[in-house]
């Protein structure tokens, strides 16, 4: 059979290239599914040059095929919100970041984004920074029903961990080509792509991307995302944000470092310590936004804290919120919230965190019902 | 004896399975150069054969620079090897009617999209473009623009007699539709590589490419051609599936443009999006909705060159109406025609004809929907004439 990159490597050496007078500029719209995971995107070819947001229109999509709508009101709109160059179509693609909405002018199923802006437009002034660790499984796909983590012996495991975290050889660093693939895409995309590193779990691999302030954090988060799955697919590999993918083994996590313009500055810490005590004091709200399949992860084993208990620490990897040692020693910084699940919706987090910690919980219970009902209205199977 | 290798018959074959995008990417190494004092122009002259799915070409090397439609010759085939003539009576003639890129021959070659003629002057059988040339000029004041939104799915193919869809596991089923839809992934989206491909051919050829996206069937893939005017929609849509075609050749892939590969999952279209000056103006909607009155007049009529099959696809589920009732709705999927919400809105815009199947001709298709909505039908009965002349004369097994 065909080799899928020798393939890609054909395609991506027919330039773009047009006949005298005419110019097509290729769009990818991208947005949020019903299940809340699942991103979607299709093209739009504008018959002319276009490099800006503001250029952009406004489109619409089959909501019944993607959990969203039925097929007699099938239409969602989409809005642009944000704009970067596509890697997979250069020089003239761009991928167009979109949120969802009904005729009637409401959020589509799962678009938090909605609600999200609104918080980060009430707390401006705090400056709100986040940086996300962004964890995922890289897995070996056959089809829709078959998968296996790459790298592990089919059907069976790999040595117990300890070798693969930050690891180099071919012994236990399974999928660096889609790693370093996915960093470049992201760079030519501009998209704030702070590092990476291979994980505890073989075949598992982080990326940070921030800091970003406000929206922005999110608008990444989820570009970031649809890269990182459209890398895979030049190397028919598949990858899933699931928090808990082998018991016993180590968790998916979305660890959201966070810090406001206060906490930054000179004696900063004391705003963090506030800021735990707020989160303390809504621990469960958090937990509920935070990626389902959570309990699984937060076990209080493998590095995370228990689910059901709120905790706090310098340094500690088994505490829900960890004080870096060089913010308590500058005695300013950020803290590092550990609860979020690799498939948390990065919307709802930098969120919640916001409205807790900036705006005295005024949103949390805008953003729970938001979450609710849009579980309600999905048109998605059940788990 | 040193390093000589004999080519035995496996190993090309394995070559030929196995390396296809190398073996491409070998060929395109060698440039077009000539010597300085030569010129050639290859020019690929399609055209449809006699089951009205299969399209046809052949090169024709022009020993100097062509660069337009009218300094094209016209040619002609043995129509008796394409299910369109007999072998006594075998000519049948080319004449070019449309010139672009060829994406496959960068830097010098040219595609001539062609009609044929018999002997005596009559287009030959599957030739609709005739008609529909017809009826375009006599509307051309109306203005009438199109979009088809062409759905196909992808085959991995074994010779002539065995294929199953691209990404599904051999002889089964892949988990239920849901996922696949506008989708990312190695789980979910199977042949983008070939999707590209032709958005780039497309674009060298300078065709009216709009847009693309996956489909509900795993491994179907919708592209949109438009907006065109008048007899443009045809040309350009065919000359867009000469080249997905031939762009699968590069990865051993073929496409599928059966209305209904798979009972109960999502079956193939070519939705038509259709608009007048009239419609497109200030209160359009009283247009739109006058047009389909004249569409609702002859629904059955209509069907008929709708494509064939395509009953297996108009069930009323997965997304279609029914074959039987005509119907129409804003924003709804399940009508025979959709009025999108924006142009509800806006009170003017386009309307979205739902049920052509893909393997459609969209000259007849386009030919129908001009004829009913804007001269009332006058070329109705000979469009239906050539239609069924056609279905008795091919030599074709359906």
């Amino acid at each position: 059979m065909q080799s899928k990159v020798d393939a890609w490597s054909y395609v991506n050496k027919q330039a773009y290239d047009f006949p005298e007078g005419l110019h097509f500029t290729p769009v990818e719209y991208i947005w949020i599914g019903g299940t809340g995971q699942d991103i979607r995107a299709k093209t739009k070819v504008y018959p002319r040059v276009v490099t800006k947001l503001e250029e952009l229109e406004e489109w619409n999509y089959d909501g019944s095929s993607t959990y969203q709508a039925t097929t007699e009101n099938s239409e969602i709109r989409l809005r642009p919100v944000k704009v970067v160059k596509d890697p997979f179509r250069r020089p003239y693609g761009l991928l167009a970041l979109c949120e969802t909405y009904h005729g009637d002018g409401t959020p589509a199923v799962a678009n938090f984004r909605f609600v999200a802006n609104k918080v980060m437009e009430k707390a401006k002034s705090q400056h709100p920074w986040f940086g996300f660790e962004q964890e995922y499984c890289i897995y070996v796909t056959r089809g829709t029903n078959y998968k296996y983590p790459l790298g592990w012996p089919e059907g069976g495991f790999p040595t117990q961990q300890g070798p693969y975290y930050c690891s180099q050889g071919a012994s236990y660093a399974y999928g660096r080509e889609l790693v370093e693939l996915h960093q470049r895409s992201c760079a030519y995309a501009g998209i704030t792509y702070a590092g990476r590193n291979a994980e505890t779990m073989p075949s598992q691999w982080e990326y940070q991307n921030g800091p970003c302030e406000g929206i922005n954090s999110g608008d990444e988060m989820f570009l970031s995302r649809y890269l990182l799955r459209r890398c895979g697919e030049v190397f028919g590999l598949d990858v899933s944000f699931d928090p808990k993918p082998v018991k016993g083994w180590a968790g998916t996590g979305g660890h959201c470092n966070f810090s406001t313009e206060k906490m930054r500055a000179a004696g900063g810490i004391a705003e963090i310590q506030a800021a735990i005590t707020k989160l303390g004091e809504h621990h469960n709200e958090h937990i509920l936004l935070y990626g389902e399949g959570n309990e699984q992860r937060l076990t209080g084993k493998n590095e995370t804290s228990p689910i059901d208990i709120f905790s706090y620490g310098i340094g500690s990897r088994a505490a829900s919120i960890r004080i870096p040692n060089g913010c308590n020693e500058d005695q300013k910084g950020y803290l590092e919230d550990r609860r979020p699940a690799g498939n948390c919706d990065p919307y709802l987090v930098t969120a919640l965190l916001v409205s807790t910690v900036c705006l005295n919980g005024e949103f949390n219970q805008e953003l729970i019902d938001a979450y609710k009902s849009s579980k309600a209205r999905s048109l998605a199977p059940h788990h | 004896m040193g390093n000589t290798v004999y080519f035995t018959g496996e190993i090309y074959a394995e070559m030929m399975e196995k390396g296809k995008t190398s073996n491409w990417s070998y060929v395109d190494q060698f440039t077009y150069d000539f010597p300085s004092d030569q010129e050639y122009t290859p020019i690929e002259y399609i055209w449809l054969g006699g089951t009205g799915e299969d399209i046809r070409a052949k090169t024709r090397v022009y020993p100097r620079n062509i660069t337009s439609l009218a300094e094209l010759d016209e040619w002609n085939y043995d129509g008796s090897s394409t299910y369109q003539a007999t072998t006594e009576n075998s000519e049948i003639k080319l004449k070019p009617v449309r010139l672009v890129r060829d994406p496959f021959r960068r830097g010098k070659g040219l595609l001539a999209l062609c009609e044929t003629y018999n002997g005596n002057g009559t287009p030959a059988l599957a030739n609709f473009r005739t008609i529909c040339n017809q009826i375009m000029t006599e509307a051309a004041a109306e203005k009438p623009w199109f979009g088809i939104e062409q759905e196909y799915a992808i085959f991995v193919t074994k010779g002539t007699n065995y294929k199953y869809p691209l990404g599904w596991p051999e002889g089964g089923f892949p988990s239920e539709q849901g996922p696949y839809y506008c989708s990312v992934g190695a789980s979910y989206a199977y042949g983008r590589e070939l999707v590209e491909l032709h958005q780039r051919a497309c674009f060298y050829a300078g065709l009216k490419y709009a847009g693309l996206n996956a489909e509900v069937l795993p491994s179907q893939w919708e592209f949109q051609i438009g907006p065109c005017e008048g007899i443009e929609m045809g040309d350009h849509l065919w000359l867009a599936r000469y080249l997905l075609q031939r762009a699968g050749e590069v990865f051993g892939l073929d496409v599928s443009f059966d209305p209904k590969p798979f009972k109960g999952w999502n079956g193939s279209g070519a939705h038509t999006n259709f608009s007048t000056l009239a419609m497109r103006n200030e209160n359009g909607i009283e247009a739109i909705h006058k047009g389909i009155e004249s569409l609702q007049g002859a629904h059955k009529e209509h069907i008929q060159v709708y494509g064939v099959g395509n009953e297996r696809r108009l069930v009323g589920a997965c997304e279609t109406s029914s074959i039987e009732r005509f119907s129409y709705g804003v924003g709804n999927r399940a009508a025979s025609i959709r009025i999108p919400f924006d142009c509800a809105a806006k009170k003017c815009g386009y309307m979205e004809d739902r049920r052509p199947a893909s393997n459609c001709d969209p000259y007849l298709v386009t030919g129908m929907i001009t004829d009913s909505v804007c001269l009332g039908g006058k070329h109705r009965q000979d469009i239906l004439q050539a239609w069924n002349d056609f279905q008795k004369k091919s030599i074709a097994h359906h």
